[in-house]
């Protein structure tokens, strides 16, 4: 019940006017969530994991992820910026990013908080974790809101297996929130906080989160959205106030690897590419890769610099954040500064999915599968996606599941009714 | 009885496609709706089988019959068979080569996981001819 409202919350929608019913997304999406239906691509947000995939490849640019437009931080008295490490490695030429944190509060925020700050504390939690050796293996990180959400559809497997902590995200909220009122003597009332996300899978995440667990941000932005707002500003800067405070260990998880590497344990494995996610997923379920500690998969290439909201080829963000390495401190912020429980850290409900089982009563699903084998075996089981879906066998899926009318014939094979 | 008859061919020249078999089976049964529990433990045991065909055997074929309340898992090589199955299923015992273990598999592993995870298990093996493994796991 709880999850069909979630999945309500479209990440990706439609502008029907530009899609030409080319079919690219259809068959890129991983999760087989897109048909072409009377010429224009249509989502089974059931299935969506929002990893931004058809994003990137329409060409009609009829994908339109969804984020917060910039204007309602003013429906907020104080405003705070969370800044990903990846929003870093988007600009050129930025002598020192401080000029970047700067023109934030230009442009409104009040208080611009590092996630890398909350990633550092996360990566220091799981060395704990790690250490103590109490945690199943191998260790699957769960920063990446889409490799969240194809293991809670598909991989259930798996779930054990996630690494219990929030997201950095949720604790540099936290973090924020907390020092905007001791600190700066704000009133919690007034407190906006905003996350310039480079990807929709986050921003279905944060607006998930906030309908099931606590409030942590209340608005996702667009990195590209905010980009453009600094810009203009940024390049008539002549001077910054020192407002960063985060260290390598943070600002390393703007791409694949890095938050594998702050765990400090040899036997990691980090993949990028939601098939590549798949794929590695595939095989831990069948319980190879026996000797891997620690998996962190991302589903955007190179990691969240590859996020689809951002403006910079994922593979230059990520030489420049190789690049502005020395610029950062080795050791940033520790725990035993931040000083909270390890309960600060913890996640407190997982969402929860109905998987993908064609019924709830065993029967019925049984029956639904052998009508899917029965026309397959009619199908020319090419996958060429003519009929508007990725595969023969979402084809069979669809018409079991009453997706589309049960004579609905395959163009291949004219003539002929199922 | 009312069933799902699936049969693939295991390809003997790659490692990377090994695994399908098993993907497919894992999506029927995701749709059944059939415990994450019973799953892994009939994706371990078929994984295990369809690699050994693929490093044993040169390939073969996996059949899996799927019921209300069970699944019939089969694979069938004409590779070279196995002459002391006793030893085979010895946890530890493996013939691989240097090359194969350096890929990771080869711990002796394989049979001895197929027949602990599931519910029946049965191998007949004869040298030169090939070898067919039985495998069931009632839901
Ligand atoms: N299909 C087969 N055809 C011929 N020989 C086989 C076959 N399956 C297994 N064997 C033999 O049985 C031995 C033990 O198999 P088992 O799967 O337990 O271990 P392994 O494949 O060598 O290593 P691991 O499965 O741990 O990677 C193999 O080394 C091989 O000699
Ligand atoms: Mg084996």
């Amino acid at each position: 019940m709880e999850n069909t409202n979630l999945k309500k919350l479209h990440t990706v929608t439609l502008d029907a006017s530009k899609c030409i019913g080319c079919g690219s997304c259809v068959k890129r999406c991983p999760t087989e969530a897109i048909r072409v239906r009377n010429g224009k691509a249509s989502i089974i947000y059931d299935k969506c994991v929002a990893c931004g995939e058809c994003v990137r490849i329409c060409k009609s640019l009829a994908k339109i992820p969804s984020y917060d437009k910039l204007e309602i931080i003013n429906n907020y008295k104080y405003k705070i910026a969370l800044i990903p490490p990846s929003f870093y490695g988007q600009f050129n030429n930025v002598a020192n990013i401080n000029y970047i944190l700067t023109a934030l509060k230009k442009i409104g925020f009040d208080f611009v908080f590092e996630v890398g700050i909350g990633a550092e504390l996360v990566s220091q939690v799981t060395q704990k974790l790690v250490a103590a050796g109490r945690l199943k293996k191998p260790i699957i990180s769960t920063a990446c809101p889409a490799v969240l959400e194809l293991i809670n559809e598909r991989f259930e497997n798996l779930k054990p297996n996630l690494l219990p902590l929030l997201p950095p995200v949720d604790i540099s909220a936290k973090l924020a929130r907390e020092r905007a009122i001791t600190h700066h003597g704000v009133a919690e009332s007034d407190i906006g906080v905003f996350f310039v996300s480079p990807c929709p899978a986050k921003v279905y995440s944060l607006k998930a989160n906030k309908m099931v667990n606590s409030h942590y941000v209340d608005g996702v932005l667009s990195v590209a959205e905010v980009y453009m707002a600094l810009m203009p500003i940024i390049s008539k800067l002549h001077e910054s106030k020192n407002l960063s405070e985060m260290g390598v260990l943070g600002l390393q998880w703007a791409s694949s690897g890095g938050e594998a590497a702050g765990v400090m344990c040899e036997k990691y494995l980090a993949a990028d590419g939601i098939e590549n996610v798949i794929d590695i997923l595939e095989r831990l379920e069948n319980g190879s890769m026996t000797d891997v500690e620690f998996v962190e998969l991302n589903a955007c290439i190179s990691g969240c610099v590859g996020g689809v909201l951002n403006v910079e080829n994922p593979f230059v963000a990520k030489a420049r954040i190789r690049q502005l390495r020395k610029k950062f401190p080795a050791v940033g912020n520790t725990l035993a500064e931040i000083d909270k429980p390890l309960e600060y850290y913890l996640v407190e409900r997982q969402l929860q999915t109905d998987g993908q089982s064609f019924d709830s009563d065993r029967q019925i699903a049984f029956e639904k599968l052998m009508e899917i084998q029965r026309i397959y075996q009619t199908l020319p089981q090419l996958d060429c996606g003519i009929c508007g879906a990725p595969s023969c066998r979402a084809f069979c899926e669809d018409i079991v599941m009453g997706r589309i009318p049960a004579d609905t014939p395959c163009p291949m094979v004219k003539g002929q009714k199922q | 009885m009312q069933h799902i008859h699936l049969e693939y061919d295991v390809d003997g020249n790659n490692f990377v496609s090994a695994g399908q078999a098993t993907e497919n089976v894992k999506f029927c049964l995701k749709g059944l709706g059939i415990n994450p529990q019973m799953i892994r433990r009939i994706a371990i045991a078929m994984y295990e089988g369809e690699i050994n065909m693929v490093i044993h055997a040169n390939g073969g074929k996996a059949i899996a019959d799927i019921y209300m309340d069970k699944i019939v898992v089969q694979l069938v090589d004409t590779g070279e068979g196995i002459a002391d199955i006793n030893q085979a299923m010895q946890p530890g015992f493996s013939t691989a080569t240097e090359d194969v273990r350096s890929l990771g598999f080869g711990a002796g592993m394989g049979l001895p996981n197929m027949r602990k995870y599931t519910d029946e298990f049965e191998i007949e093996s004869t040298v030169g001819v090939g070898t067919h493994i039985t495998m069931t796991v009632k839901f």
